[in-house]
């Protein structure tokens, strides 16, 4: 097995030349066997690129903090809350960010990730580093993304095991009361609904 | 099983590395592993669960070795080759033709499959199924499994053996431990189940930072009237 790593950090059994071929050997011979065609393959991965990206969960998350019976709905049914907005092809539980709690999604076992909401997943959040330690060191990985909390903030991790997807509604950041739904929406990033990151004010809003 | 893909908890792996202004893909080709697979199952070719079982599968070094969407391709290529769909000399051949620049495959159109797939970005999920009514209750106080079954499991070895408290009561869910085996969809509770972080991680746990984990009625036992008794 000879393995070389690209300027992602991959690591790659074979090279991509053959990788690519094998891939292109897959669809044509699913394609001759009229299982697959390549527009599906294509439509599919343009949705992904183009249509479906966090600016979803980012929609979501700023109704809910303009409108309350939004949020309540959003966390005692997550599912049919988002549908309101267009969303689904999830089963959603909305985890809530408030003074002294704050939520950490992680799935160990493999890479479960609210697609629908917020897209495909980051390689971090795919990597055995982030899988294997969050549930375990919640508070140093947190600290690695910059979120230093202090211990009287309760961290709850949670671990996506089953067919439910979890999003964190992130708190509204204080000075945004004259902002609209739209400008709020622009402050929510895919880090902090994942819980990897704080919402913060237009003027010191990044990533 | 107790996989390499069970990673919860493992210690060795280093920093969160992060890349800035990521991609949605690193290369075309994982892109159409991307597309090829969700037409797979599209196509009812495999479950999910089967699908995750395929990838725990994998020999540990390989698992490691590979980058997230090679183990989609090895996933794939592995149950439609299990299944009859593929065999892996056709894959050769085909490698080989497309190699020396010709492609036998005629085109094929099939706009029902896109938008069956593009609708399954949108619609629910079809995980949820009807099935017998909850043990448990919320805030009830429970015993996770300690097995360590061959096949496929969502209970993973860091959470086994742990008492826990049920955070929610789901519904009824599709049981990957039979749907991963062809032994059916077995639907019954899932719960939302919270684990201090002491009870996992013993005296190296991080202060207030409990674990939820969504587990199946038949991860759980009550916990028992006398210490050390198993009550199922």
């Amino acid at each position: 097995m000879s393995g070389a790593h690209d300027e992602h950090g991959h690591h790659h059994r074979e090279p991509e030349s053959v990788l690519s071929l094998r891939v292109r050997a897959l669809e044509s011979l699913l394609v001759e066997k009229k299982l697959v065609s390549s527009e599906a393959v294509d439509r599919i991965v343009s949705a992904y690129e183009q249509d479906i990206g966090p600016h979803n969960g980012a929609k979501v998350v700023a109704r809910a903090w303009v409108d309350p019976a939004y949020k309540q709905r959003l966390l005692t049914d997550g599912t049919a809350a988002i549908e309101e907005l267009g969303f689904g092809g999830v089963d959603l539980q909305v985890v809530e960010n408030k003074p002294g709690v704050h939520n950490l999604v992680v799935c160990t076992l493999c890479s479960c990730y609210p697609h629908a909401l917020i897209g495909l997943p980051p390689v971090w959040y795919k990597s055995f580093e982030y899988r294997s330690r969050a549930v375990r060191e919640p508070r140093e990985v947190l600290r690695e993304f910059g979120v230093d909390l202090p211990e009287s903030v309760e961290i709850r991790i949670w671990d996506s095991s089953a067919e439910l997807r979890y999003l964190v509604l992130p708190e509204r950041p204080a000075g945004t009361e004259g902002l609209s739904e739209a400008q709020l929406a622009e402050l929510v990033t895919r880090d902090a609904m994942i819980g990897v990151a704080l919402t913060r004010p237009p003027a010191s809003a990044a990533r | 099983m107790n996989g390499i893909h069970d990673m919860g908890g493992m210690h060795g792996f280093g920093r969160v590395d992060r890349e800035e202004n990521e991609p949605v893909f690193h290369a075309a080709w994982e892109s159409r592993v991307l597309g090829l697979s969700r037409a797979c199952s599209a196509q009812h070719l495999f479950n999910i669960d089967e699908s995750r079982h395929a990838i725990e599968r994998m020999a540990p070094v390989d698992y490691l070795g590979s980058s997230y969407y090679e183990r989609w391709l090895d996933r794939t290529v592995r149950l439609l080759v299990e299944k009859g769909v593929i065999t892996r000399e056709e894959l050769e051949r085909r490698m080989a033709q497309l190699a020396s620049g010709n492609d036998p495959a005629p085109p094929h159109r099939d706009p029902k499959l896109v938008d069956r797939m593009l609708r399954a970005t949108k619609e629910r999920t079809p995980y949820r199924q009807p099935g017998p009514p909850p043990r448990f209750a919320m805030g009830v106080r429970v015993l996770t499994r300690s097995d360590a079954p061959v096949g496929h499991t969502r209970l993973p070895r860091y959470a086994r053996g742990k008492h826990g408290v049920i955070d929610c009561v789901h519904g009824s869910f599709i049981f990957p431990d039979t749907n991963a085996h062809g032994q059916g969809e077995q639907p019954h509770t899932l719960y939302s189940v919270r684990f201090d972080a002491a009870e996992l991680w013993g005296a190296s746990a991080e202060p207030c930072a409990p674990v939820h984990l969504d587990l199946w009625e038949r991860y759980l036992d009550p916990l028992a009237a006398a210490p050390g008794r198993s009550t199922s």
